[in-house]
């Protein structure tokens, strides 16, 4: 079978034959052809099967409305499912496959399913399958979701890459339809920054689809030579394949640039890009969507909207069948009979549902005034249609059109409702427009050629000198009015037989009227109730008819019956292409450390600390496993001396007058007195009285302090110190700055650390009179390196931190590395880190969590109560301070060489596991190599008290019951003798 | 009229024309015992329950446009019972056993489906977080399963286990977990309460309140004046402006949550996933379409549409755990207000003003706690004493400073 | 959305990050007898209005100047946009 169905015309270049595949068999088509009409060209009428019924489907709609003809574009990890087959461009070597049948689309095992459809009315399942309990997910379900759905994914990672941008113009002019050229031919003449685009890859919208005339030419020369101008205009960008599926806040769109789904390959390149374009002003001129009449069986392959059948003909130069039928209620389904006719294809007969004379006459046609398609016969595909008189009339293809419904899809994203215009039968944009949006030609009700040129022309003009631009000197484009009567007619009520609004979701009249018998009568009830509207579609051809006919059960009008407003997107979007190149790898970016080089090349293993990759452990040869590389790295370190790299604590450089004042406000203990040279830790608090982050501040000058933060907290301490700043206390004479990156910082600690750092010092004493416990001072290291140095311990041990400007952290590392060799230095990672930590008892990430106060952290000596301070008041609630809170305490195996579980529960012994007896949680455990067994640290009801006493860590969820006994939390050098030796 | 599948059969046969209104059409009584302010999810089931486990008679819901119209009829389907603190993890385990035996109950098929969740997590402290969260659960005598990277490998391999920039280290399940048919919640709930006698009035807008001394002794309506022996809020998105009007100012701000759905696909997700660094979680509804969301936009608003650059982080999420639906399609999102509260935590309590009581501050979670807010709401509502379950929902809590913070954010509600 | 940055023109929203009621400006005086009250109700009570709402927004991913936006939470229409430090000066918040 070859191209049968061809005829002369339409813009498909004939010298480039493609050849496609669909269900394995082998087709050929032309350059400019969709799917869709090379498998009409072909004679394929059947095309797919509907999601509940399993009819059989064809061809309805030329365009991105299309509810029937959806295939499984593609094949492997390419596989595309539910493309719609009027949208997809040919191309060689295409592969495409029907949809949602089980055997083969010709005889699909489920369209049995179609004999049952009594019992399958609308909402039968809420009815149902309710007995036995248990089968619902066993047995129903299952065989539900098995036959819903409709194509597959193939499961296996979108191959394809996919890029964003943003774009910016003076005005977007969405659909390159008579009246979008129109307007875009104006501001662009006017100079203004346009981009104009449209989701098909021939622009022109009906103008190639029609046989119009304007200015004296045919239509589709007409467009053809306006887009060559706009394409030489250096202000004006013209996006093809490119559909604005959302309108957002403030002149914000999303638009979809499909830029390989036409070809064979993406070859590399982005298979789509997603827009951000910012519009000063946006004209939408997405023109209207015809709709179906309902009448029974009116969904067999063959029957179509009477439009599409125009742009079959017109534009890709195939005729959908051989003797054509019309149904219409209004007059521009007349064309589709005259187009026809002119282009050589017959005309079996035209019925108009309006008893008024005919609008022309046909030599072969027969013409029904007043007439009804009440029933049609066909297989796979129609062969006659019967009407109210009881003739019957042979036909391998009917065109439909029961008029046309103003796209005001955009108009509706930010809740606008659209209003009913009597005089068409349509709903027309209202006044809740998204902001700065006008809407011209048929989108705004304006259904002749005629207006549509013209209110673009003047929405433009009028649109140029709102921002500032003089119109160019030219009048609006001219065409005639064509005939354009249209009458209410929604459906063929003699018709005995299942009517269908909804094709794909096999919603029929029956269905709306039972929705009614049932109560969903408000539009939404009835959509849920129905699922009318929510196949992929989304009811762009459906929904009217079914509001009409709802209508006209509750008695009420359309309007008063309700309307249906759409939400993003237009048409259905990838979410690969929402996602764009933010995947994979690529998902959120890498904050390296300064060492990072340095750790990779000396066997560390890294972990995901937010953004951060941070070494986690070293492993050296003949280690088995992270425990051993980290237990050496703590016994080297409390024995000698170790390094860590800490640049991601946050780092922020406080300056000015009142920096003292200011910290002291932030801090709930004491800063007013912290001398030049000096550390403190401090602790902050939200204002609702929980504990949110520690750190410690240096006062490096008079009015010059460094704070540090906990890496988590880094960007979140500093927007609240901002807002403190400039909100709270906006006249202090205060600046701050996060330097965090701008700082490599080394953490060297153990009882070798001073000779460590003595030794890289530029003449500092380091003795502990010169440099105790929590000093700081401005030096350099290594010769006239310029460095930061505090005397401050995380682990207990004595300890330093170095900072140095980032771009040296590396050789930092390298040289402080080769520093310690004779002290056996050894670097070591978070784990470690973190182990010892535990063993001293600091809380870190685990402990402030967002939910523990001050007090529950054993922190309640640090609250000043001479001062107010950033959650002062609120701190002392009557719920955060009873006697019965959590206190942080350590605990330990009662057995010591079971290991603890961080996440266990206590519960005191003898008691029943439930959750009034839950008295806390462990919150941080670790292997101690210092103690030779597990110890942790958590939070247990008045813990301070309880000390010996021994629970149950209850942890069934992971590792089990144990007993263990509540301790000091600081497991080494309680007194903390090392850290100031 | 009792549903069953006989029912169904005979209807088919008989051309399903002896099908009758799921709820009645009723015009307001001048008087009722109690009148629940709003049709949504929760005070449908409020009415059903106080009409029968209560045994409460008129009863009137009163609803400002379609029942079901608020987010239960825009959420994204998913219920569980995996709390972590004391003051909610009962309560939503109370909800999941209702809803086990839902549809039995209310003789109408939500599809309640327990295909599972699983949360992912991808750090060592993470896994810390959700086993104290899973022991939290077992307490309550909820369900929790801890899983391997390995388990997960085996059970869903089309995670994305080799290429993410945030490994999967392992995850959470509750089997229990799954999804509901959102609508029909609303639906069931309003057929046994219309069965029991309960006025379901739509259209109905409360436009004030008739508040005398202290006391609420009805309410004033778009359909006229309305007394109540009780008048019980539960209008959740809208809690401030509608508490405003008794002059009650409420810890609730005002977001919308986005939510999507994607061309309908054949089975891929066995049950609900969710991501456990970005914001995204994910099942698959009966008719097919992927169903996921993510985090809310951040800031108030009523009017119930969101804005791009969520729309793409939540797609980054999906993609960064399951690269294989980079070629299913965005069909449709629509956003939902949430009444997000100052610690991600909900109100169920009398107010200050005798007879006028108050259920809302759901955030997003109110979909989960359909039953057990209808229950705990009855309760509080025919007895004045609050639920044993729901004891910690209470006005006064900031005030205490007991704080139901899952999160641990504080009072800055767009954290939640 | 777009915010109008009084320094920096035209921004797209999400460059910054939000925070909420601009009262939250307006910390009460803790040193007041009633303070236990006012910090309650400073924190934890909204009008969360329908219409126009006074609003805190943080330039994160910008000057990381903190703006109070005057915002349409029905609309989202934008129709003032200001410093809040200026904002807060006004309010006679000093030192």
């Amino acid at each position: 079978m070859s191209q049968i169905n061809r005829i002369k015309g339409g813009l498909i270049d004939r010298s480039q034959k493609l050849e496609f595949r669909f269900n394995g068999r082998v087709f050929h088509g032309h350059q400019g052809d969709t799917l869709a009409s090379a498998l009409l060209a072909n004679g394929q009428r059947l095309v797919g099967r509907s999601f509940k019924y399993h009819r059989p489907r064809g061809i309805f709609t030329a365009g991105s409305e299309e509810p029937n003809a959806l295939v499984q574009l593609r094949s492997g990890a390419f596989q595309e499912p539910n493309t719609r087959a009027t949208v997809a461009q040919l191309f060689d070597g295409l592969e495409a496959t029907s949809q949602n049948h089980i055997g083969s689309l010709d005889f699909d095992l489920m369209a049995a399913v179609d004999l049952m459809s009594p019992f399958l009315s609308a909402g039968f399942y809420y009815k149902t399958f309710m007995w036995p309990k248990a089968f619902w997910e066993k047995l129903y379900e299952p065989i539900i979701r098995k036959s819903a759905g409709l194509g597959s994914l193939s499961m296996r990672e979108d191959p394809d890459v996919y890029d964003k941008g943003f774009l910016h113009c003076d005005i977007l002019i969405i659909g390159a339809g008579p009246a979008g050229l129109s307007a875009a031919l104006s501001a662009g003449r006017a100079g203004v920054r346009v981009i104009l685009a449209d989701e098909d890859f021939v622009l022109g919208g009906r103008l190639n689809s029609e046989t119009f005339v304007v200015d004296g030419q045919p239509g589709g020369d007409w467009a053809a030579r306006a887009l060559a101008e706009l394409a030489s205009l250096p202000n004006v960008r013209i996006m093809a394949r490119t559909t604005i599926w959302g309108a957002y806040d403030h002149g914000v769109f999303g638009a979809l640039e499909r830029r390989t789904d036409h070809l064979a390959q993406s070859a590399g390149h982005p298979r789509q890009i997603l827009w951000r374009v910012t519009a000063k002003r946006s004209i939408l001129a997405a023109g209207s969507i015809e709709r179906p009449i309902a009448f029974g069986n009116n969904d067999r392959p063959g029957i179509m909207l009477a439009g599409a059948v125009r742009t079959y003909v017109n534009r890709f130069g195939v005729a959908p069948g051989k003797q054509v039928t019309v149904f219409t209620n209004n007059d521009d389904g007349w064309r589709t009979a005259t187009d026809l006719a002119q282009k050589g294809v017959r005309i079996s007969a035209i019925v108009d549902s309006r008893d008024i004379a005919p609008l022309t006459s046909l030599p072969d046609a027969e013409i029904v005034m007043g007439g009804r398609v009440v029933d049609t016969a066909g297989r796979k595909g129609i062969s006659t249609c019967t009407l109210a008189n009881g003739q019957k009339i042979k036909t391998d293809c009917l065109a439909v059109s029961g008029g046309w419904s103003p796209n005001v899809h955009l108009t509706c994203h930010q809740r606008g409702r659209p209003e009913w215009q009597s005089d068409i039968a349509a709903f027309v944009p209202g006044q809740n427009l998204p902001a700065n949006m006008a809407v011209v030609g048929t989108a705004n009700g304006l259904l002749t050629l005629g207006e549509a040129l013209r209110s673009g022309h003047q929405i433009a003009e009028g649109t140029v000198s709102d921002l500032g631009f003089t119109a160019a000197r030219h009048s609006a484009p001219v065409a005639d009015n064509e005939a354009s009567g249209v009458s209410a007619f929604w459906y063929v009520g003699e018709s005995r037989k299942r009517a269908w609004l909804d094709f794909q979701n096999d919603v029929t009249v029956k269905d709306v009227k039972l929705a009614y018998a049932e109560g969903f009568r408000s539009v939404e009830h009835l959509k849920r109730y129905t699922t009318l509207g929510m196949a992929t579609d989304q009811g762009k051809t459906a929904n009217i008819p079914a509001l009409a006919i709802m209508a006209e059960c509750t008695g009420k009008t359309i309007p008063e019956t309700g309307t249906t407003i759409f939400r993003p997107p237009y048409t259905p979007v990838p979410i690969g292409a929402l996602a764009g190149r933010s995947r994979g790898k690529d998902f959120r970016p890498y904050r390296l450390t300064p060492s990072h080089k340095w750790a990779k090349q000396n066997g560390a293993s890294f972990v995901e600390v937010g953004n951060w990759l941070r070494a986690q452990w070293y492993a050296r040869a003949g280690e088995k496993g992270w425990r051993n590389s980290v237990d050496r790295e703590v016994t080297m370190t409390r024995n000698s001396v170790g390094i860590c790299d800490v640049t991601t604590l946050g780092k922020i450089d406080i300056q000015g007058r009142d920096a003292a004042q200011f910290l002291n406000r932030v801090y709930t203990n004491a800063f007013l007195k912290l001398p030049v040279g000096r550390v403190r830790y401090g602790l902050m608090l939200r204002e609702d009285g929980i504990a949110y982050d520690d750190g410690t501040t240096a006062r490096l000058g008079e009015n010059h302090y460094v704070m540090t933060t906990t890496t988590a907290n880094a960007g979140l301490v500093f927007q609240r110190l901002e807002f403190a700043r400039q909100c709270l206390f906006p006249g202090l004479d205060v600046h701050l700055i996060s330097v965090t990156d701008g700082w490599a910082q080394f953490a060297i600690a153990g009882p070798n650390s001073r000779k460590l750092v003595q030794k890289v010092v530029d003449g500092l004493d380091m003795s502990n009179e010169a440099f105790p416990f929590m000093a700081c001072a401005e030096t350099t290291v290594f010769g006239g390196t310029k460095a930061r140095l505090f005397r401050i311990s995380f682990s207990g041990e004595m300890a330093y931190e170095i900072a140095v400007p980032a771009r040296l952290g590396n050789s930092m590392m390298q040289g402080l590395m080769e520093a310690g060799a004779k002290f056996d230095a050894v670097a070591y990672g978070t784990e470690a880190l973190g182990v010892m930590r535990i063993e001293k008892g600091h809380a870190a990430g685990n402990e402030l969590n967002g939910q523990t106060t001050a007090l529950d952290l054993g922190l309640g000596g640090f609250m000043s109560k001479k001062k107010d301070y950033i959650g002062k008041t609120l701190s002392e609630r009557a719920e955060l301070t009873h006697e019965d809170a959590m206190r942080l305490v350590g605990f330990r195996p009662v057995e010591r060489s079971k290991p603890l579980v961080a996440g266990a529960h206590f519960i005191a012994q003898g008691q029943e596991a439930n959750t009034e007896n839950d008295e806390g949680w462990m919150s941080s455990v670790a292997f101690s190599p210092t103690l030779g067994h597990s110890i942790g640290l958590g939070f247990i009801r008045r813990g301070h008290v309880r000390m010996g006493e021994v629970v149950t860590a209850y942890s069934p969820a992971r590792g089990g019951n144990i007993a263990v006994e509540i301790v000091s939390p600081h497991f080494i050098d309680p007194e903390g003798g090392r850290q100031r030796g | 009229m009792r549903y069953s599948a006989l029912k169904v059969f005979t209807q088919g046969l008989t051309g399903n024309k002896g099908w009758k209104p799921v709820w009645r059409e009723p015009d307001p009584k001048p008087q009722y015992n109690v009148i629940i302010i709003g049709g949504g999810g929760h005070g449908l089931a409020t009415a059903y329950y106080l009409a029968k486990e209560f045994g409460i008679q008129s009863i009137a819901v009163l609803e400002k446009g379609w029942i079901g119209s608020g987010n239960i009829g825009r959420n994204t389907t998913i219920v569980r019972s995996n709390y972590l603190l004391p003051g909610n993890q009962p309560f939503y385990e109370m909800s999941m056993k209702l809803w086990e035996n839902l549809e039995q109950d209310f003789n109408y098929n939500a599809m309640v489906s327990q295909r599972s969740i699983l949360n992912l997590f991808h750090s060592d402290s993470q896994r810390d977080a959700f086993v104290r969260r899973a022991n939290a659960m077992m307490l309550s005598g909820a369900d929790a399963e801890l899983a391997s990277a390995e388990d997960l490998r085996r059970e869903l391999p089309f995670l994305d286990f080799d290429n993410a920039r945030f490994p999967i280290k392992g995850g959470l399940f509750q089997r229990r977990g799954g999804t509901v048919r959102h609508d029909a919640v609303a639906w069931g709930y309003a057929r046994g309460a219309d069965l029991r006698g309960v006025d379901i009035i739509q259209n109905c807008e409360v436009t004030g309140f008739d508040i005398k001394d202290g006391v609420c002794t009805g309410v004033q309506t778009t359909k006229g004046a309305i007394k109540a022996g009780k008048v019980a809020v539960c209008v959740a998105g809208s809690s401030s402006r509608v508490m405003a009007k008794a002059g009650i100012r409420l810890p609730i701000e005002s977001h919308v949550l986005q939510a999507f759905v994607t061309e309908g696909l054949k089975p891929v997700l066995p049950g609900v996933i969710t991501f456990g660094v970005g914001h995204f979680y994910v099942s698959q509804s009966d008719k097919g379409g992927l169903v996921f969301g993510g985090n809310i936009d951040g800031y108030n608003t009523y009017a119930q549409r969101g804005n791009l650059p969520v729309v793409e982080d939540v797609a980054e999420g999906g993609m960064a755990i399951m690269p294989m639906i980079g070629r299913a399609r965005l069909l449709r999102s629509w956003g939902g207000l949430m009444d997000m509260s100052m610690d991600g935590s909900p109100f169920i309590d009398k107010t200050h003003i005798s007879g006028l009581y108050f259920n809302g501050g759901w955030c997003y979670g109110g979909f989960k706690a359909t039953p057990a807010s209808g229950m705990c709401y009855a309760h509080l509502l025919a007895r004045d004493v609050p639920h044993p379950h729901a004891t910690a929902f209470r006005l006064d809590r900031f005030k205490r400073g007991y704080l139901i913070d899952e999160k641990g954010q504080g009072a800055q509600p767009n954290l939640h | 959305m777009i915010i109008d940055h009084p320094l920096l023109g035209p921004r797209d929203a999400a460059e910054f990050t939000y925070l909420g009621d601009a009262t939250l400006i307006n910390r009460p005086d803790p040193a007041a007898p009633d303070a236990a009250d006012g910090f309650y109700e400073y924190l934890y009570l909204r009008d969360n209005p329908a219409g126009e709402h006074n609003e805190l927004w943080y330039h994160e991913q910008g000057d990381r100047a903190w703006l109070v936006v005057s915002r349409n939470t029905l609309t989202h229409e934008i129709t003032k946009v200001e410093l809040a430090r200026d904002v807060a000066l006004r309010l006679g918040r000093d030192r």
